[in-house]
């Protein structure tokens, strides 16, 4: 069984979100995401500053065995990336809720993080997936 | 119902991520396949290709027959003990499987076909033989490990008991039978090693023994990056029923000579060896990031005209190499195609140069950097 914590709010495309409490949220792929894909070899992020709108397939993660596109959660714009990915993809595979973080972006509508799955709705997609 | 190995169990207590291959469970990796790739190129890793079937052929004609019946010359392995990658055809020179021939004894082979295609070989075997006095006979209850790695050979002297030793002692493409056993010094990593045919009750044991030996269990995942690195093809992939060696980068393992050796197929490849416009398999290396995968369109570099619907080159295989630290690939191209191409990836189009393969030889990169 793979890794749900619950403090954060996930999306039915696999990512994860963290509410950083200031108006920004960090975004990364969950566990089971991670080992779906197996190794990443390589991330390819947005630039800082990218308005995004909710849906829109804003990064590439690519595994040995395939690539996945990753999407905005919710409307916003990119404020951060996590650069040290461009060396060490694998920091998503060894640390996918900690180190192995995407993106942080501010949101246009705090609102919009109500819509979000949470832990337990989310594990129920990942045990359907599992099947 | 998938098929299981002998060496499911093992694969399920080691947490190996469990994918169906060709209708049996195969493990693809138990944690990383970049760590097992790494860890065959530098040490020892061992492989479950128990899927792969053993069929012995024996008789009086066993060797008139596999000449008849193998694109390759079984004649280059007269001397018991010696062993032969070939492509077996149909008459239209298609591809109907790749295989090692053992010549394991006088008047036997024992060959070791694909999964997917064994039940096909089985039946175009069976149907071929009674022109001859040979019997075709699948060793059902086997098991096969192959242990690859340059340190293999040290690895498999605390593990293999009293095959050990004669083990040790071949030459590479040399292999023995003793008993229900035959062990070959052959792979599919490009590395040293040895592949194991046992009898299906000593799989456990056997698998267990190198295990303590330090020989790492190696998924299916690390394995196609290692033969693609190789340069070694993938049946079903690089090549099938409708293309020949030729367009396969397998014109060599074709044995034309001696020219009255009839063997099927050899009309149709001579035909099709004085075609100007075929094609031919070609090494290709990404310089950028990205990964090419199985089926992308190629290109002619320049060529801005072109879409990916009517490119006239396909990837047959692609993959991130972890040894060479960059996309690698094998592309069906036209014949006249030199240099630099163009690779429809996900988004867009990106330069890709055609380069001799194997891309690894003995554990390093054999791609010079790109020069302009």
């Amino acid at each position: 069984m793979s890794e749900i914590p619950k403090d954060l709010s996930y999306t039915k495309t696999h990512e994860w979100i963290a509410n950083d409490g200031d108006g920004t949220v960090t975004v990364g792929i969950t566990e089971y995401a991670q080992g779906s894909l197996g190794d990443l070899v390589f991330v390819e992020l947005p630039e800082a500053g990218t308005k995004v709108s909710a849906g829109d397939a804003v990064a590439v993660v690519e595994s040995v065995k395939a690539a996945s596109d990753i999407y905005a959660p919710v409307d916003g714009e990119i404020a951060e990336v996590n650069e040290d990915l461009d060396e060490s993809p694998e920091r998503v595979n060894e640390d996918p809720f900690g180190q192995g973080w995407l993106f942080k972006m501010a949101v246009s509508n705090a609102d919009d993080l109500d819509s979000l799955l949470d832990a337990a709705a989310y594990g129920e997609i990942v045990d359907a997936e599992e099947q | 119902m998938a098929k299981t190995t002998p060496l499911y169990d093992e694969h399920v207590a080691l947490g190996a991520k469990l994918v169906d291959f060709a209708g049996w469970q195969m493990p693809i990796n138990y944690g990383s396949q970049i760590v097992e790739h790494r860890a065959v190129r530098e040490d020892a890793g061992m492989f479950d290709v128990s899927h792969m079937r053993p069929v012995d052929i024996y008789g009086a004609d066993a060797r008139a027959f596999l000449r008849y019946v193998l694109a390759n010359d079984v004649a280059k392995i007269d001397e018991v003990g010696r062993a032969l990658y070939t492509c077996m055809l149909n008459t239209h020179g298609g591809v109907l499987d790749d295989l090692i021939v053992y010549h394991l004894g006088e008047h036997w082979y024992r060959i070791v076909v694909n999964a997917a295609t064994a039940e096909k070989d089985r039946a175009w075997l069976h149907s071929l033989a009674h022109e001859f006095d040979v019997t075709v006979e699948e060793f059902q209850d086997s098991a096969i490990i192959a242990v690859q790695g340059p340190a293999a050979a040290d690895k498999i002297a605390d593990a293999l008991g009293e095959h050990a030793e004669r083990a040790a002692a071949l030459k590479a493409f040399r292999g023995f039978a003793d008993g229900d056993w035959s062990i070959g010094r052959t792979g599919y990593t490009g590395e040293d090693g040895y592949e194991i045919v046992m009898p299906a009750d000593q799989a456990v044991a056997t698998w267990q023994a190198l295990k303590n030996a330090g020989v790492a269990p190696i998924g299916l995942g690390a394995r196609d990056t290692l033969r693609l690195e190789a340069g070694l093809n993938l049946y079903g992939q690089d090549m099938d029923e409708d293309t020949t060696p030729l367009e396969s980068g397998l014109g060599w393992t074709v044995a034309f000579s001696p020219e009255d050796r009839q063997f099927i197929g050899r009309e149709a490849l001579e035909l099709a060896r004085e075609l100007a416009d075929g094609k031919k398999l070609v090494g290709l290396v990404l310089d950028e990031r990205g990964v090419m995968r199985h089926g992308a369109a190629v290109r002619i570099a320049g060529d801005q005209a072109t879409a990916a619907a009517d490119a006239a080159g396909t990837i047959t295989s692609g993959s991130f190499g972890p040894t060479v630290q960059c996309s690698i690939a094998m592309a069906r191209v036209p014949k006249d195609w030199e240099g630099d191409v163009e690779v429809a990836l996900r988004r867009d189009w990106k330069p890709a140069r055609i380069v001799s393969y194997p891309f690894v030889r003995k554990g390093r990169s054999r791609i010079a950097p790109k020069t302009d």
